[in-house]
């Protein structure tokens, strides 16, 4: 086929930077990534975005994406952001924050920028595993899951249930979209960007805080391949997290 | 600098606050703790009248990196605390640092360990000057003794941020922070909200993106960045204040700092009264500490007596300016207690006499 013929049909969103990730095979982060330069990038925001970046394997997400960041302590991420909205409230924020950093040691910063209506977005990867620090149980492990830190399997007696993050923020004042999707299949990337657009409208609208959960591989500590992580989410991750928006106030037809 | 005629008659906390709406102080970030109250409450009813943002945050933890993420957008913002409300700062004070992200810090001492009292102390000497979160680092600190010099310092303190981007601490007391006096205000001309913020995060609009950071992983980068750090914690050496008062025939000198240094002057005027040769040394910057001007004085054969409302901190650094040519005695005042000029007298005295 000569070139005359072919048709691009799949690119680099500029916003990306034209480098490899450090993540693993099959890890969703690099999903999530291109979601969001896509997003800021169809939405015109690429030139006014602050990215607060937190501790986790997505630590590095200021190296793949071509805007201003700064970096949050680990689970302050929310509130590092609320400085930001506080300093340039022009601006488009967003924070991106895996599970641990957002649903444990960063639970009060989370849910009180939420309450608070902040008008920033955070993106949530839950892959129900600490990734970085090598495979410890998060707040999110699901119940029988073995982790480094409970071997024997999540026990919900013994170190409680998984928690549903979306659910608890959509319940908050101040939030103005709360979704969850999951990135196993090409339809429900298609729908993680579609909510994820929504929450970031949020801001742009001024309506409140936007909030997306994404379910996510993380096949190195699962000790899975790739495709055996997707069948994961599938299988066992979305059936206890259910997809879906738990909170839209566009639809509910107002503002907060 | 237009000084205005008025004065009016604030506790040190308003004073705090004043000073920092002078220096043009677009965020505040607060949480509620005795005895610095009275600052948050005054920045909530002040800050939206100037069009900046007061949060009162869910925790000193939130606070502290709320105002990291506004210094990361060079804008001059600022958190007020006491002791064990600094204490959970301390992460984010590291962070910032690390990351050079310039913010004002307030703590109001109070008795400590733990949740000690609510009463005046200065326990919190080694946190502020040493550090106090993990990691090389040091912040400028800044010990006013009135009113008017918490106003005056609260203002420098936002400009000594910006020039060497590091945080600045201001550290009073309770009886700083709660005692009322007459203080007059002034305005602070020139300041450019911009200038120099080649580093600040706006959005990359036309140009390249800026990133803000602590973390150094590439071979050889932390040390880079640890050298650098020191490279500008020397260069602040260069930046002292400090105040002597009766030093020049004085056979001892009191070393003292903040409150506790304006009640030794008292003492120090009682003593001169009764024809003993007695002087004041009273650093103003903590950090860096004034070592040299001490070490003067020690060179001129001056005997030396620190005294602080805690049980030895600051006589380190006393001792390690003048460790080549003399010593400092040390003379506690167990926080817990509101000193008198009496409770300084009494030490002062009993040194004067063991020679
Ligand atoms: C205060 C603090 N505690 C602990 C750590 C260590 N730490 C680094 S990454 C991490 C886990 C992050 O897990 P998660 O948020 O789920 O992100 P993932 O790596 O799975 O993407 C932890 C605990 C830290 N950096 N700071
Ligand atoms: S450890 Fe898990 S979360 Fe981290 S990069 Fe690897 S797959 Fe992704």
């Amino acid at each position: 086929m000569s070139e005359m013929n072919e048709k691009l049909v799949f690119d680099r969103p500029s916003a990306m930077i034209d480098r490899p990730t450090h993540y693993c095979p099959g890890c969703h982060h690099g999903v999530a990534h291109r979601l969001v330069a896509e997003l800021l990038e169809e939405l015109g925001v690429v030139e006014k975005t602050i990215m607060i970046g937190s501790i986790g394997c997505s630590v590095f997400i200021y190296n793949y994406l071509n805007v201003d960041a700064v970096e949050a302590p680990h689970g302050r991420a929310p509130a590092v952001a609320t400085g930001v909205k506080a300093a340039r409230n022009d601006k488009f924020v967003l924070a991106y924050q895996g599970d641990g950093d957002l649903a444990s040691i960063g639970m009060a910063e989370i849910l009180h920028a939420a309450n608070r209506g902040e008008r920033i977005a955070v993106v949530f990867v839950n892959n129900t595993v600490y990734g970085m620090t090598g495979g410890q149980m998060a707040p999110t492990t699901l119940v029988g899951q073995k982790t480094t830190t409970c071997p024997d399997g999540r026990c919900a007696d013994r170190e409680g249930s998984p928690i549903r993050m979306t659910e608890i923020i959509a319940e908050l004042g101040g939030t103005a979209f709360a979704g969850r999707a999951s990135l196993d299949s090409v339809k429900n990337i298609r729908t993680a960007k579609k909510y994820m657009r929504k929450a970031f409208q949020c801001q742009l609208e001024d309506r409140g805080f936007g909030f997306v959960e994404l379910l996510s591989a993380c096949p190195t500590n699962w000790k899975m391949t790739p495709l055996q992580a997707n069948e994961r989410i599938t299988n066992e991750m979305i059936p206890y997290f259910p997809l879906g928006v738990f909170k839209d106030v566009t639809e509910e037809g107002g503002a907060c | 600098m237009t000084k205005q005629p008025e004065r009016i008659f604030v506790k040190g906390n308003e004073a705090v606050a004043r000073g920092a709406l002078a220096a043009r102080c677009k965020c505040f970030f607060g949480y509620p703790i005795t005895p610095q109250n009275e600052i948050p409450e005054f920045m909530s009813a002040e800050m939206p009248k100037t069009g900046g943002r007061f949060v009162q945050a869910e925790s000193e933890v939130a606070a502290a990196n709320m105002l990291l993420g506004a210094g990361s957008c060079g804008i001059r913002a600022m958190t007020s605390s006491s002791s064990p409300g600094v204490s959970l700062k301390q992460e984010a004070i590291s962070y910032m640092a690390g990351s050079e992200i310039p913010a004002v810090i307030v703590n109001m001492n109070r008795g400590g360990p733990g949740l000690g009292d609510i009463g005046p102390a200065q326990g919190d000497y080694y946190q502020s000057t040493r550090g106090g979160g993990h990691g090389d680092y040091r912040l400028l600190v800044l010990a006013p003794a009135t009113g008017q010099e918490a106003y005056d310092m609260t203002i420098k303190a936002f400009d000594l941020a910006f020039k060497y981007r590091n945080p600045v601490m201001v550290l009073g007391d309770a009886i700083l922070g709660q005692m009322k006096e007459g203080i007059t205000p002034w305005q602070p001309e020139g300041i450019d909200d911009e200038a120099g913020r080649d580093w600040a995060l706006n959005g990359a609009d036309k140009r390249e993106k800026r990133l803000i950071k602590s973390l150094f992983l590439e071979e050889g980068a932390l040390a880079g960045q640890n050298k650098h750090l020191q490279a500008k914690y020397e260069d602040m050496q260069s930046y002292v204040e400090y105040e002597e008062f009766e030093t020049e025939d004085a056979e001892l000198i009191v070393c003292s700092y903040g409150s506790i240094g304006r009640i030794a002057k008292s003492a120090v005027r009682t003593l001169r009264a009764q024809g003993k040769k007695v002087g004041l040394f009273r650093p103003i910057t903590l950090y860096p500490f004034p070592s040299e001007p001490l070490l003067a004085l020690a060179r001129q054969g001056k005997r030396f007596l620190t005294i602080e409302h805690n049980l030895g901190q600051m006589v380190d650094d006393v001792r390690l300016a003048i460790r080549t040519v003399a010593d400092s005695e040390f003379a506690p005042i167990y926080p817990g207690n509101l000193p008198v000029p009496e409770d300084i007298e009494g030490p002062v005295l009993k040194c004067l006499e063991g020679k």
